[in-house]
């Protein structure tokens, strides 16, 4: 190799390369078959769907590259995806975010299934209504059924738009871990010890937004969650990240109030900020065993079992090695086709399994395709519907 | 405010070398797009402290824009006059602020869709301004060398995996003494070849007397501004309201004494490391992050000739439990955790070399501190080879040197 950077090569080509790539490593690892010899009868299910279908979207956040997951050197990392999910999943190899590549701004545009253009760093809502409120107002569902667990303040105003056709006492429930243990141990503990572990982002390690959202606090929880402040902290210091402790309350919320939309927001991979490729590496070892454990808990939980499709995809990836223009994993700057180009895996009892998707789909397109699968209209969203897989 | 109204007066605040830059080149200044000209000035106003490197690559673009016609100047700008700016952009004080700017700029264009074409008309500004001169002569070929590893007494983690394709990956190196090789072998190319800032030796723990003509920056040296601007970002983040525009332009404004960088009389020198810290993330915390980051501005700034990266453990992050339990201690170090940082640093570092100029010729080493196994990449190196004799690291180094 001369120059390091790649020549004449358009984003897209990069963006389809990339699909191939992962496409054709995937056939040899699983045996997968393409989605065109089982396409039919799943396709066009749409508004007729069961009441008691749920939904589980897990992000693998905050930013995973190919090259540390799907590609040949990352294929030790995902063990769980590869060899547990991915034979039971459809899987689909060209999923583009079109957005701004900030983690908040970029969930509030796949909950909304539009790109948001707001600041990422601001406590604002998302100006378009989210899944929620769609999966709320026409499914006529009570606020105990759809909730938002998520790494942080931030993402207090995930859960409900600034919409005025939806908006207010429509949305999501939301939870933050970090915050709720923060608060557990503000008595007695001392903060500066915490602060590392508490931080907000790792991003912009130094902000943390005003909450004014409409999430959970600590003198809720018991009542929401059965779960004690003393139990709460008790677990906590048997984890080891804040994603573990996210996975902790989700699977409260299953088993307490059972909802039939849950978002998780997995967030540890994003200490690649910090420019330290093992921690970022462990982080997206861990996460993949938390796929795998909310997986199973889906199989455990009377409520769930066997009527629960599971999304898993990242926000997005990360700036490629090859963009001078960025410095590798450690951020997501660029907006090259590295960084924008992702995938999706969905499983479920109504999902083919062991399928790959070549097309190429949107970020956008979950929430449509939410829609198909519990029949209520995204007709705000630019997205459309996955039909592959609803 | 708009370019065409710039006047000498405008550039009054700059450092006396940046003013009489901007003063030379006002015509052109002001001949510029809004979405241009204050990512220029960004470069510009610290011009006091820039490299030779640096200086030369503004002079091929003052120069590439300066030739051209009417129609050629028109042409090489209308993609970025095409980008839609706002009244609030202008209003910027882009002239003295064009760091604020650029960081305002940024976020209009993610926020309106236009990324990507400010992106594509950056790239192809950069490869045609690169191409319109010829590449400064350089006295010798790159080499780039990296210690990874040191304190890791046993590895099951595969090494070089990304660089082996370029190079031959030895398993039997003898090394004995081997750092000692290694700055000898830089110190001798400084002697023989010397350029200010040429020859380079960063160091991710305490450094090691280098030679003279070697630029040195190491992270312990730096400890106290470390500690001093952590200090005054922990301060601005315990503000009853904290304002992130605030704290940039904060960190922006810090200056090298203000950090306790102004001791070495080396006002450059003390820019960069100043701007290593408050520029780079993760850099005030991890010594790994430290040297690769350090070592890609070295590379993109003052593109040496001979670097010398020597990667030391950075502290172990704790988990959550641990940090649940434990009262305060010192941080504890993570070895095994900063070989594979180092192993991918050393990578990028690579990547971030052949990016320059003589990229056909540049040779580069990385060793695995204290242990047999090495990657040498250059033209007189086979590629994607595997070596299992024996060999000296003197002996591989005066190979690629």
């Amino acid at each position: 190799m001369g120059n390091a950077d790649r020549k004449a090569t358009s984003p897209r080509e990069v963006s389809q390369a990339i699909a191939l790539s992962r496409r054709n490593f995937l056939r040899t690892v699983t045996g997968a078959a393409s989605a065109a010899a089982f396409f039919g009868p799943v396709a066009g299910r749409g508004m007729a769907a069961p009441k008691n279908r749920k939904a589980v979207v897990v992000t693998f956040g905050g930013g995973a590259r190919d090259d540390e997951t799907f590609m040949p050197d990352g294929q030790e990392n995902i063990p769980h995806l590869l060899n547990e999910l991915m034979p039971q999943a459809t899987f689909l190899t060209n999923v583009v975010n079109k957005g701004i590549l900030g983690h908040y701004v970029a969930t509030a545009s796949i909950v909304t299934g539009v790109y948001e253009t707001f600041n990422n760093f601001a406590a604002v809502s998302p100006n378009n209504p989210t899944v929620f409120e769609y999966f709320r107002k026409d499914l006529k569902r009570p606020a105990t059924d759809a909730w938002v667990v998520a790494p942080s303040n931030g993402f207090a105003r995930i859960g409900e738009s600034g919409n005025r056709q939806y908006g207010a006492g429509l949305g999501a429930g939301v939870i933050l871990p970090k915050r709720l243990l923060s608060a557990a141990l503000s008595s007695a503990a001392d903060g500066a010890r915490y602060q590392h572990l508490l931080r907000d982002n790792y991003e912009t390690p130094l902000y943390a937004p005003t909450l004014a959202g409409r999430q959970i606090e600590l003198d809720q929880m018991a009542d929401v969650l059965k779960l004690s402040v003393d139990d709460f902290a008790a677990h906590a210091r048997n984890l080891v990240s804040p994603d573990e402790l996210s996975v902790y309350i989700a699977r409260h919320l299953m088993r307490q109030l059972a909802p039939s939309l849950l978002w998780i927001t997995l967030h540890d991979i994003d200490i690649a900020h910090s420019g330290t490729f093992s921690l970022y590496v462990d982080g997206i070892q861990r996460t993949d065993r938390l796929c795998a454990e909310i997986w199973q808990t889906i199989q455990k939980e009377p409520e769930y079992a066997n009527k629960t499709t599971m999304f898993i995809l990242p926000d997005f990836g990360r700036d490629s090695d090859i963009d001078s223009g960025g410095n590798g994993f450690q951020h997501h700057r660029t907006g090259d086709a590295v960084s924008r180009t992702t995938w999706m895996m969905v499983l479920g009892p109504e999902v083919k399994q062991n399928v790959v998707v070549d097309r190429g789909v949107e970020s956008t397109d979950l929430i449509p395709t939410l829609g198909a699968y519990f029949g209520f209209d995204a007709r705000l969203s630019t997205g459309k519907r996955i039909a592959e897989v609803v | 405010m708009l370019p065409e109204q710039l006047t000498a007066a405008s550039f009054a605040a700059y450092p006396q070398e940046a003013r009489e830059v901007a003063t030379r080149e006002l015509a052109l200044l002001r001949r510029l797009p809004l979405a241009f000209l204050p990512l220029l000035l960004r470069e510009l106003i610290v011009y006091d402290w820039k490299f030779p490197a640096e200086r030369a690559d503004l002079a091929r673009q003052f120069q590439y824009l300066g030739k051209m016609t009417a129609e050629q100047f028109q042409a090489a700008m209308a993609a970025f006059v095409r980008l839609k700016l706002t009244r609030e952009l202008e209003q910027i004080d882009w002239v003295n602020k064009p760091a604020i700017f650029s960081e305002q700029l940024s976020a209009h264009l993610w926020a309106t869709h236009q990324i990507d074409s400010f992106r594509a008309a950056a790239v192809d500004y950069v490869q045609k301004a690169t191409a319109s001169g010829p590449d400064p002569a350089m006295p010798t070929h790159r080499l780039g060398i990296a210690a990874i590893g040191q304190g890791v007494a046993k590895n099951d983690y595969r090494l070089f995996r990304k660089l082996r394709p370029q190079g031959t990956y030895f398993t039997q190196v003898r090394a004995q003494g081997g750092m000692r090789v290694l700055l000898d072998a830089v110190a001798k190319r400084a002697a023989a070849h010397a350029a200010p800032y040429g020859h380079w030796y960063i160091e991710g723990g305490a450094a090691v007397a280098a030679g003279a003509g070697v630029t040195c920056i190491s992270y312990e040296a730096l400890a106290a501004p470390r500690a001093t601007l952590q200090a005054r970002m922990q301060k601005t983040y315990e503000a009853a309201v904290f304002d992130p525009e605030a704290f940039r332009t904060m960190l922006a404004q810090i200056k090298p004494e203000e950090a306790g960088l102004a001791g070495s009389g080396d006002a450059v020198l003390n820019r960069f490391e100043l701007s290593l810290l408050t520029e780079g993330s993760g850099t005030q915390v991890f010594a790994t992050t430290f040297v690769q980051w350090a070592a890609r501005e070295a590379l993109r700034r003052a593109q040496p000739v001979t670097l010398l990266t020597r990667y030391a453990p950075r502290q172990r992050e704790k988990g959550m439990n641990e940090l649940l339990a434990e009262r305060e201690r010192a941080p504890e170090l993570d070895p095994r955790g900063s070989l594979i940082d180092a192993d991918m640093g050393a990578y990028y570092t690579w990547l971030n070399q052949q990016r320059l100029p003589g990229d056909d010729r540049a040779t580069f080493l990385a060793w695995f501190e204290d242990h047999g196994e090495a990657l040498a990449i250059g033209p007189q190196m086979a590629r994607g080879k595997q070596s299992d004799g024996p060999a000296e690291l003197a002996e591989l180094v005066a190979r690629i040197a």
